[in-house]
């Protein structure tokens, strides 16, 4: 396809700046680690009940910390126009975006990937055995919120408060994907494992959903 | 011609007010229908009857949300100014009416189950609804440059849109595996019942048909104002453009 | 060098504006401007601020949806038409700018493989660097060298900022240019393609004599070799040396042309002392 080239230069420009400067990812990490560790004080988890709330705890710490952390994904091209550069050159608009979600699903899914292990050991979770099952959760969560949170960070950069609003549009909306990965994630660390087909299912129409939607009318965005 | 311009908006005004008296009346006949025609329900007595009013503002409200979407997929495809104040209008409407149900699904559930709220599906899922037409109009007063408001607040609509279901299915299936005490649960419906159910919808509908007509008309108004305003101060800015109108003006009104 | 001729390959696009007009909310940057502009001249756009000249560049450049009207482009013959073509064939595959034949390629924003085509030859060089702060130089311009589908970009990338005199600072981060360096590294930038139009909006602000006669020099080149330049100008500046053609704009619209009025240097003179006295 010819949009995989342009999207696989500008895939390896956001990862090469973003690992220049590791800025969000840090922030992120640290910001998870502190949702994490704040919740444990404003309730007390016992192990039954950690197991419970646990998997929930991480998908809302994610969910704040990637609404905080998408937002640099289109300010940062603010400063010196460079969407203006992007857009001047021969390729489609929509994979400016498309590399900007795949750029952001990475970020997020390497913070989670060592979130994992602590957030583990916190809650005091087995998560060896479900490892696989897990990590599908995991990226088809993630994938939900880079897809969302990249089209809506585009729509915050243009309007006033923006680091308010992103947060606010993408949480509601996000809402199938947060019950969806939480139920998931909380399944599999039930007495048996279990991956509740219903709640993957969920999950791929989501990102199946959005990323069409994306596909059709994210270019509109990029306009002036 | 100023004349038959008057006698043309007297005339608007006079249908507009008919209009506005035929769903007054509709509305006034749906809640007589509901306070007394329709039957008594088996087990909840008199507060059950907000079901009347509770149910067809939730049905009102997803067929203005529907052409809100519809509106704003026509928009980003043709461009119109005219879909992009069909997409707000009918989103600004639409609001209103689930705050009706939002707010009458704890009036109803107090004095039946003696509590206000309860997480249960529909709900959850219709307050999720509600917060994203909220952050709809929300993100349309962010935006200043209307081009720029109208094309970024028709992909949030568009994605808001197919959003709903998966909030409902979702939040359903979750509250099948936890279940709540349910407002309003099931049982089969009295046609009786049905009847007057149809009817109450019908006078919302007329009801959203009328404020959504209304607003769509202020929107309209507006950009014409502008229009105008943009025209008169072109005529300013640029009057190498516009010798004719740019000539200096005789005190006792003669052409120059 | 092969290189550097291929990078300026003769030929411009001719650029023609019919009845365009742009507006942003209460305000007309561009009513109903019709102009055309033919392969090869080199016209200077002077005006007061917020008379339209960036917005006017912009929409060469195909940036902006209209509000009404559209941008057209052609492409003339030219005698080196051998090279031209083969450029085309490896960069997008596409029938619109035949070297054939003269044509007028309409674009419209939805049409992406048209625009897309036409997108491959225009270089603009804006008030801001279009730059990424966060790479180093020959980052950014394998960058750009990648995205509009060069030949060995890396090398490409390196070649171009030679002339730039920033061959010994590739390695630097953008970040840490001075405001002269990043406007050379702009430029460089616009140029790497080898653009058949380019579109210039002050150029010269930033660069010190050694910058500006640099430019100078490169639009010498390119006049040569018959790229099309549209650049918006206070009236000084080595730029205007090559100025064939001045056009004043006033509010959004055309004010004064000088293929009308016959005085391209009075114009530019003009704007200068205007532009001195503000």
């Amino acid at each position: 396809m010819a949009l995989a080239r342009p999207i696989g230069i500008l895939l390896a420009k956001e990862l090469r700046t973003e690992f220049r400067t590791r800025e969000l990812l840090i922030s992120t990490l640290v910001f998870v680690l502190i949702v994490l560790v704040l919740f444990s004080f404003t309730f007390d988890p016992t192990t039954v009940e950690s197991r419970r709330f646990g998997p929930g705890l991480l998908w809302l710490a994610l969910l704040f910390a990637g609404s905080l952390m998408l937002h640099p994904s289109f300010t940062r091209e603010q400063s010196n126009d460079t969407l203006v550069a992007l857009r001047m050159a021969p390729i489609e608009p929509v994979s400016i975006l498309a590399a900007k979600i795949l750029a952001n699903f990475c970020f997020l899914l390497v913070a989670e990937l060592v979130l994992l292990p602590v957030f583990a050991a916190l809650y005091n979770l087995r998560i060896v055995p479900v490892l696989g099952r897990l990590v599908a959760v995991l990226v088809l969560g993630t994938l939900a919120l880079s897809i969302v949170g990249t089209v809506f960070a585009a729509i915050s950069s243009q309007a006033r408060m923006r680091e308010l609003l992103l947060p606010l549009l993408l949480l509601p909306l996000l809402t199938p994907a947060l019950v969806a990965s939480a139920e998931a994630t909380a399944g599999l660390f039930n007495d048996p494992p279990t991956l509740a087909a219903v709640w993957v299912g969920v999950l791929a129409a989501f990102d199946t959903i959005f990323l069409t939607v994306t596909w059709l009318f994210g270019e509109y965005l990029l306009e002036e | 011609m100023a004349s038959a311009a008057h006698a043309m908006e007297t005339k608007k005004m006079g249908m507009q007010a008919l209009a506005t008296f035929g769903v007054a009346l509709l509305l006034l006949v749906a809640a007589y229908c509901a306070l007394f025609v329709a039957p008594n329900e088996a087990t909840m007595g008199l507060i059950q009857r907000i079901f009347y009013f509770h149910v067809p503002f939730g049905w009102s409200a997803f067929v203005a949300f529907a052409i809100s979407f519809v509106s704003s997929i026509a928009y980003l495809r043709s461009r119109a100014p005219k879909w992009d104040w069909l997409a707000v209008s009918s989103a600004e409407v639409g609001v209103p009416f689930v705050t009706v149900m939002l707010v009458t699904g704890p009036i109803w559930a107090h004095p039946v189950w003696g509590i206000w709220w309860t997480w249960d599906a529909r709900l959850t899922s219709t307050f999720v609804l509600w917060v994203l037409y909220v952050c709809y109009l929300l993100l349309r007063t962010l935006i200043d440059e209307p081009e720029r408001r109208a094309v970024v607040s028709a992909v949030f609509n568009i994605f808001a849109a197919f959003d709903i279901p998966l909030v409902y299915f979702s939040i359903w299936f979750f509250r099948t595996q936890h279940p709540q005490p349910v407002i309003g649960a099931g049982g089969s419906l009295d046609p009786r019942m049905l009847d007057v159910l149809l009817l109450c919808w019908g006078a919302t509908l007329a009801l959203l048909a009328l404020l959504l007509r209304q607003r769509y008309r202020v929107e309209a108004l507006r950009w014409e104002v502008e229009r105008l305003r943009l025209e008169s101060e072109s005529r300013v800015a640029a009057p190498h453009r516009f010798p004719a109108l740019n000539r200096p003006i005789d005190p006792k009104g003669r052409p120059a | 060098m092969q290189a550097d001729s291929a990078s300026n390959s003769p030929g411009g696009l001719g650029v023609e504006f019919v009845q365009f007009a742009k507006r942003y909310g209460a305000r007309f940057a561009l009513r109903n401007v019709s102009l055309s502009i033919a392969p090869g001249e080199c016209v200077a756009l002077v005006g007061p601020n917020g008379s339209g000249k960036t917005t006017l560049l912009k929409a060469a450049a195909l940036l902006i949806r209209p509000t009404a009207g559209r941008v057209q482009f052609s492409n003339a013959n030219s005698a080196g038409g051998q090279s031209f073509s083969s450029d085309m064939h490896r960069s997008q595959g596409l029938g619109a700018l035949a070297p054939e034949a003269s044509q007028h390629v309409a674009v419209s924003m939805t049409n992406g493989t048209d625009s897309a085509a036409v997108k491959r030859y225009i270089g603009l060089v804006s008030h801001s660097t279009l730059l990424y702060d966060d790479l180093t130089a020959e980052e950014n311009l394998v960058l750009f060298a990648r995205l509009y589908g060069l030949d060995s970009p890396d090398e490409r990338a390196l070649a171009a900022l030679e002339p730039a005199g920033l061959a010994a600072r590739s390695k630097d981060l953008v970040r840490n240019f001075s405001r002269g360096m990043r406007q050379r590294l702009a430029i460089a930038r616009a140029l790497l393609a080898g653009p058949k139009l380019l579109l210039l909006d002050e150029p010269s602000t930033g660069l010190d004599r050694a910058g500006q006669q640099w430019l100078g020099a490169t639009l010498a080149d390119l006049a040569a070799a018959g790229c099309t330049v549209l650049m918006s100008t206070h009236g000084a500046g080595e730029a205007s040396a090559f100025v064939t053609r001045a056009i004043r704009l006033l509010a959004g619209s055309i004010a004064e042309d000088s293929a009308v009025s016959g005085d391209a240097r009075g114009m530019l003179a003009a704007a200068l002392a205007a532009h001195q006295e503000a």
